[in-house]
């Protein structure tokens, strides 16, 4: 008897300490993946790669086919306000690099009827794709949006906008990432 | 008269809302609102007043009015932001897990309580038996407690 007493005090010492083995794993893990925060600690950091149905028209678009190029990520949604403001600055970039520099929107939790007009509302005429329940969002740092990643040819991060995206910024990290 | 009721009820009829027809039960703005998640608070749309959910909102409200049943609008909204926009997971599957598991802790808890109350009682000692008097001092309680009664 005494010993199924230890046997079983034994497995809820066990138990607790997978528990709590895992809650580490997932937080580490959590912050490995996730790329805003991985370059906020100034960690060379690759972009997460995704595969994601285009909006507005069919076939999907994968992130990693643009390799050797310099690639500006953008998250957005329909229903954000910031990215209102920043959607013409994003168009006008893509006219002035041409095929120098690829734009790819990641339209998030939103409607596709929304996001489609949203689009001809700002004339975006650069990819876009559906990112509906945010599982890319999440890996690129979740919620708030709008977030910006600029990526290098190498296929690094190199440039990172939290936040409505000036002019300026988008200019400077676009210029850092044709550099690198 | 008859022939303007007929008219007004194959309008009717006409107008009817599929959902009505299909013998599905009609969707109520409250229980969806309830039962639909926001996708970018992690509250039920009903506890939300941001923007997608202002949207997800009069969308539904809009749903509702064209006679779309309950399913019907879990369904479209599902297929816009994906299975987790459902509060509840499906039974089905693995999610069936999410379902079955609270009944099964419940039961194991009732089953570790039941035992250890089982063991309990079990373990408690026996009460020792009462002390028997010898004669001599039974005798002298029986005296004692006749001259009691006397008195």
């Amino acid at each position: 008897m005494r010993a199924l007493k230890l046997a079983g005090q034994i497995a809820s010492v066990a138990l607790v300490a997978a528990l709590l083995g895992l809650l580490v794993w997932k937080v580490v893990q959590n912050d490995r993946t996730n790329v805003a925060s991985s370059f906020a600690k100034n960690h060379k950091t690759k972009p997460v790669d995704f595969d994601l149905k285009r909006l507005g028209r069919p076939g999907s678009l994968k992130l990693s086919a643009f390799k050797g190029k310099v690639v500006v990520v953008n998250f957005w949604a329909s229903w954000c306000e910031p990215c209102k403001s920043e959607a013409p600055r994003f168009q006008a970039a893509y006219k002035r690099y041409g095929d120098r520099v690829a734009f790819i929107g990641v339209d998030t939790a939103d409607y596709s009827s929304d996001a489609g007009r949203f689009l001809d509302r700002y004339g975006v005429t650069y990819p876009n794709v559906r990112d509906p329940d945010r599982s890319v969002l999440g890996k690129y740092g979740g919620l708030p949006i709008p977030r910006t990643f600029v990526i290098s040819p190498q296929w690094q991060v190199t440039g990172y906008i939290f936040g409505e995206a000036r002019a300026a910024d988008l200019e400077s990290a676009i210029q850092k990432a044709l550099a690198a | 008269m008859r022939r303007l009721a007929a008219i007004g009820a194959m309008l009717a009829l006409a107008a009817c809302p599929a959902a009505l027809a299909s013998g599905q039960p009609r969707a109520s703005q409250a229980d969806l609102e309830g039962e639909i998640m926001c996708p970018v608070c992690s509250t039920t749309l009903d506890q939300s007043d941001s923007p997608i959910a202002r949207n997800m909102k009069a969308d539904i409200a809009r749903r509702i009015a064209a006679g779309e049943s309950k399913q019907e609008i879990k369904d479209a909204l599902v297929a816009e932001f994906g299975q987790q926009i459902l509060a509840a997971p499906p039974a089905k599957g693995f999610n069936l897990l999410a379902w079955l598991l609270p009944f099964g802790a419940l039961f194991g808890g009732a089953l570790v309580l039941g035992l250890l109350a089982w063991r309990w009682s079990r373990n408690r000692e026996p009460s020792p038996p009462a002390a028997r008097l010898s004669p001599a001092l039974e005798r002298r309680v029986d005296e004692e407690l006749a001259r009691f009664d006397e008195g």
